[in-house]
């Protein structure tokens, strides 16, 4: 009889494909039988702007001095058609983010930073209050297809309009505001009732495809005379084709937002599922730019997952001409500061990890509508933390581009690239560091 | 090309334009340059052959006409205006009204009235899919028939039919008030039928007279539809009806 107490065992081994996140989430299905939700973006390990790096000058180029030299950082967006295209000091946006989903605070946070800044903020679902408003310099009124609180006095008072088609974290999918934040002033500027469940319908009431669209961009334009810049903003899936549908469409702007860009609430599925990553839409949608001989001409904004100046960057060398920030703009303001721990133990979570925004408990009182909360977060104070890391951004985005001899960001070019692994040497179309391979590209995608 | 606009006739304030020889960037520039004070009241529009976004994001009490068929999106977002559209009209006319008035005299193409958030809309003839898509506090009365989806998510507002309704009528509706005098080819998800009390029909009865055709119809030929309110909230035991 042997014995087992002196034979050798191996250690117990857990799956690499039922690893720990996924057997808690298979309980949590079981026991509920609910999908589940959450804010933010894709939360996975994807191919992204890391896995580039710039070359820097060397002895065929010449840097620029910083401190010395100027490198300017200005954009213009909407030169094409627009009466009156909006002019940023900075090429990073505030993308759209609906008062709903988040407090007002939060969103005059905003507004105060960005402004401080000189760049434009975004309103989202639920249309534009005179707090966000009052505090933006420059704002874009996202229209979307639920249409709530749209009007033509806040069209108007718009500096752009940004069609909404789709958003990185959901391509193809709608919203849902649950009714723990459709507070009286939520529900009144929605039309519908306090506390039940607001669907965000995932379709244009009025529109269907890119014919129709040109359609509704040209009574846009009637409807504000032709002054404001349109965008059309896509979720990153086809970027090439629906680039192209959108300057066909008649858009000055394409706003594409990648999967690690941020949602108010959805399918934990669907935002790690469906869609791609930023890095690999970026130059899809340059590539279609510049097919049509519409590069420059029609701007492209970038978003989903930019974090520092050398995303910024990252993107503005790809070909982008701005970007813009949601999460980390959330962060700035004080989203998941280890200062709530606490409280974040108490919600089940911890601090940096916290999704939960739709059930309107945010410790920090950015995404919530609760009065208490709220008061939590001082929209002056947090729209200082926005502006300033704004400013970073901007001098370590203007920092790599001295580096490569630039004397505006938007001279940084492919050429200034390589790329660390071979996935994102082919979603970039850069060649793999210390080659010059590109894999799988001719020059096509 | 400058637009031609031409006091005609007698009626003080009538302005005549030919959109032949006029665009609609002009007639719609002009509409609105118009003040509060305005005595340029009355306008008449020709030859619209079938353009796009004709008098949208008009904010003027004023009178528009317009003889022929209109393209997508006419009267778009109006507030005040009363606009007549002598023919048949394209995609979402009256999109995302706010208060005023549009009379189709034809039939009325998809998304009839979406998203509107005020005003009255009357269709003479039929309208197509997803009249009242999205509604928001309008009115809309049909003498025809609604195609499908209409008043899908219907939040405010009415939609009065004299003839019937297509597959899905009020589907996933919050709280438009539905109204259809013919048959039902069927409802949508949460949109049930209910019981017509008096307060309901004299709420049927001030939308048609404010369609002028009050004693037209018998109130009693009509049957009323709303939310049945049970996917207000999302549960797991309405999956069927996600």
């Amino acid at each position: 009889m042997n014995d087992l107490t002196n034979t050798p065992r191996t250690k117990p081994r857990t799956s690499a494909t039922f690893d720990e996140y996924t057997l808690s989430e298979i309980r949590r299905a079981a026991a509920t039988g609910i999908y589940d939700i959450r804010g933010a973006g894709a939360k996975r390990k994807l191919p992204h702007f890391d896995d580039l790096l710039f070359l820097g000058a060397s002895m065929s180029r010449y840097p620029l001095e910083g401190y010395r030299e100027k490198c300017s950082t200005e954009v213009v967006l909407g030169t094409r058609f627009a009466k009156k295209p909006i002019e940023l000091k900075i090429p990073i946006t505030i993308a759209g983010m609906s008062f709903g989903s988040l407090s007002a605070n939060a969103k005059e946070a905003l507004g105060r930073g960005a402004s401080a800044m000189g760049t434009s903020t975004t309103t989202g679902d639920g249309g534009m209050t005179n707090e966000e408003r009052g505090h933006s310099t420059q704002l874009v009124y996202q229209y979307l297809p639920s249409r709530y609180g749209m009007n033509p006095d806040d069209l108007k008072r718009a500096d752009a309009i940004e069609v909404v088609v789709g958003q990185g974290a959901k391509p193809g999918g709608g919203g849902m505001l649950l009714g723990q934040k459709i507070t009286e002033r939520v529900a009144g500027m929605r039309t519908l009732p306090v506390g039940i469940d607001q669907r965000s319908a995932c379709r244009h009431p009025d529109w269907t495809g890119p014919d129709d669209l040109e359609i509704k961009i040209e009574e846009l334009r009637e409807i504000t005379d032709w002054e404001k810049p349109i965008y059309v903003k896509v979720g990153a899936a086809r970027p090439y084709y629906d680039t192209a549908l959108a300057v066909k469409s008649g858009a000055d702007v394409v706003v594409v937002d990648g999967m690690q860009g941020g949602t108010a609430a959805t399918q934990e599925i669907f935002i790690e599922h469906v869609g791609i990553p930023t890095l690999a839409a970026v130059r899809q949608a340059v590539k279609a730019l510049q097919d049509l001989g519409m590069h420059r001409k029609v701007q492209l904004i970038v978003s989903g997952g930019i974090r520092n100046g050398a995303d910024v960057a990252k993107a503005l060398a790809l070909g982008a001409d701005a970007v813009a920030i949601g999460t980390a703009a959330l962060v700035a303001l004080g989203d998941n500061d280890p200062h709530w721990q606490g409280e974040y133990e108490k919600l089940g979570t911890t601090a940096g990890a916290y999704d939960d925004w739709h059930e309107g408990r945010d410790p920090a009182g950015i995404t919530t509508q609760d009065p208490a909360l709220m008061a939590r977060l001082d929209p002056v104070a947090a729209g200082r933390r926005l502006a300033n890391y704004l400013a970073v951004l901007t001098l370590e985005c203007q920092t790599i581009a001295r580096a490569c001899g630039k004397s505006h960001v938007h001279n940084l070019e492919p050429e200034d690239l390589v790329a660390l692994t071979i996935e994102a040497a082919a979603m970039a179309n850069v060649p793999l560091a210390g080659t010059n391979w590109i894999p799988g590209s001719n020059g096509n995608f | 090309m400058t637009l031609s606009v031409k006091p005609a006739g007698d009626a003080a304030g009538l302005q005549l334009v030919d959109l032949s020889t006029s665009s609609v960037r002009e007639l719609n520039a002009a509409l609105h340059a118009l003040g509060p004070d305005t005595n340029q009241t009355f306008w008449k529009v020709a030859h619209p052959n079938g353009r796009h976004a004709i008098a949208a994001g008009l904010d003027a009490a004023i009178d528009i006409e317009i003889d022929g068929p209109v393209g997508y999106y006419c009267a778009g977002m109006n507030k005040r205006g009363r606009v007549v559209i002598n023919g048949n009209a394209g995609v979402g006319v009256g999109e995302n009204m706010m208060s005023g008035f549009i009379h189709v005299k034809g039939d009325a193409s998809q998304s009839a009235g979406a998203t509107a958030h005020g005003g009255l809309l009357v269709i003479d003839g039929n309208a197509s899919a997803r009249c009242g898509i999205s509604m928001k506090g309008i009115d809309i009365v049909v003498k025809g028939s609604v195609g499908h989806l209409s008043a899908f998510m219907g939040q405010a507002g009415s939609l009065v039919v004299l003839g019937d309704a297509g597959e899905a009528l009020g589907d996933s509706l919050y709280e438009a008030k539905l109204f259809v005098r013919g048959k039902v080819a069927g409802l949508g998800a949460d949109c049930i039928e209910k019981k017509m009390r008096d307060e309901h029909k004299a709420l049927l009865a001030s939308k048609l007279d404010a369609a002028g055709i009050l004693g037209e119809v018998d109130i009693g030929e009509f049957r009323r539809y709303g939310s049945a309110r049970t996917l207000y909230h999302f549960h797991v035991d309405n999956v069927s009806s996600y």
